[in-house]
């Protein structure tokens, strides 16, 4: 549910990188998202097309880049995937690990179209 | 004519909630005011967790709150402590945002609140990607949502500061692993600080009160040593 709450951040933040490049209409959201932010991107899309309606973004398309979630084990420096972890490194067994990808969280870029004199 | 380009602006999405959020911090500090966002399922004791704090602290402490909610069901029983408590009706919503705070923030004199408790809405998804600006991320579990809750709810449990967890007076009937419960935790979150408590019967609640005490310590004597500092200049 905080999709919602999400999209109306990410309409907010589209708008002003567009409106700074005097952008007519947004035709392209590039988003990257990691495993462990836990977002349903059906469900921002579902969001986009109500929220932006009456917005120069209306038509964008919402293209999710999904970073799968890596882990790396302190103590003997393995690492495996996030679905992989119950608690301990699957190698040594190690219970200390970090996060080394997959929490992105990021609107890279957005594509726009502008009127350009002649 | 109509020209395409590619706008780079990698910014984290919610980075508006996060520049309104920072603001928050600053005026809480300024006013030198202690701020924790309690977060947890519904019915995983935030309330109850609250009105102990409330009733042990309060006459040592000036205390507020700020409670995210539908009705003022909960509002009304912290009022019941003699303490302000402001209610941001979150019409639904599954989280609160930091534009959602600030007006609550308004209504209250926060020279004159050393700890201020805002009580998220509950919740264990969503709250955890909104910041508020408060100091400490306080997330409540509890026996009987299982011991397998760090696994699945990973954002939440990496981005606490202090884990609770809540009703151990359960677990003489009930099976929960502990240790697993904790290494799920604190393999992703180094340095964590965590209380086993149980507000019914106030066990554990101790250590809780004095690690609150501490910090509402530190931010005093850093608020006081900044006026100094401003003053001196």
């Amino acid at each position: 549910m905080h999709e919602l709450g999400i999209t109306e951040q990410l309409l907010d933040l589209t708008l002003e990188h567009a409106a700074r490049a005097q952008a007519t209409r947004v035709t392209r959201l590039n988003l990257v998202i990691g495993e462990l932010s836990s977002v349903v991107d059906e469900s921002i899309q579902f969001y986009w097309e109500i929220m932006a309606k009456d917005s120069i973004a209306a038509q964008a398309e919402l293209h999710f880049e999904r970073v799968p979630g890596r882990l790396c084990c302190l103590a003997c420096q393995a690492e495996f995937g996030f679905s992989a972890f119950e608690g301990q490194c699957p190698q040594c067994g190690g219970a200390q690990v970090k996060v080394v990808d997959g929490d992105q969280f990021r609107l890279d870029s957005i594509e726009i179209e502008n009127e350009v004199d002649q | 004519m109509t020209e395409t380009k590619r706008v780079q602006v990698e910014e984290h999405i919610l980075s508006i909630n996060d520049e309104l959020a920072a603001g928050l911090r600053t005026r809480l500090d300024a006013a030198g005011v202690f701020a924790i966002n309690l977060m947890a399922s519904p019915g995983g004791g935030k309330t109850s967790l609250i009105l102990r704090t409330v009733e042990a602290l309060k006459d040592d402490l000036r205390l507020a709150a700020v409670d995210g909610d539908v009705v003022p069901v909960d509002v009304e029983k912290i009022a019941t402590q003699g303490i302000q408590v402001e209610l941001i009706n979150t019409g639904g919503s599954c989280h609160l945002e930091a534009h959602m705070l600030s007006p609550a923030l308004d209504r209250i004199d926060l020279d004159a609140v050393d700890l201020l408790i805002v009580e998220n809405v509950g919740n264990l998804i969503c709250p955890a990607s909104f910041q508020l600006g408060t100091h400490a991320n306080v997330v409540i579990a509890s026996i009987p949502e299982g011991d397998d809750k760090p696994y699945k709810y990973p954002t939440m449990f990496r981005g606490a500061d202090v884990l609770l967890l809540n009703k151990i007076d359960y677990l003489a009937v009930q099976e929960f692993d502990i240790d697993y419960f904790r290494r799920g935790v604190e393999a992703l979150n180094e340095g964590l600080t965590f209380f086993p408590v149980s507000c019914r019967t106030g066990e554990g609640l101790e250590a809780w009160y004095d690690w609150l005490r501490e910090q509402v310590r530190k931010t005093t004597a850093g608020s006081a040593e900044a006026r100094e500092l401003v003053q001196g200049s």
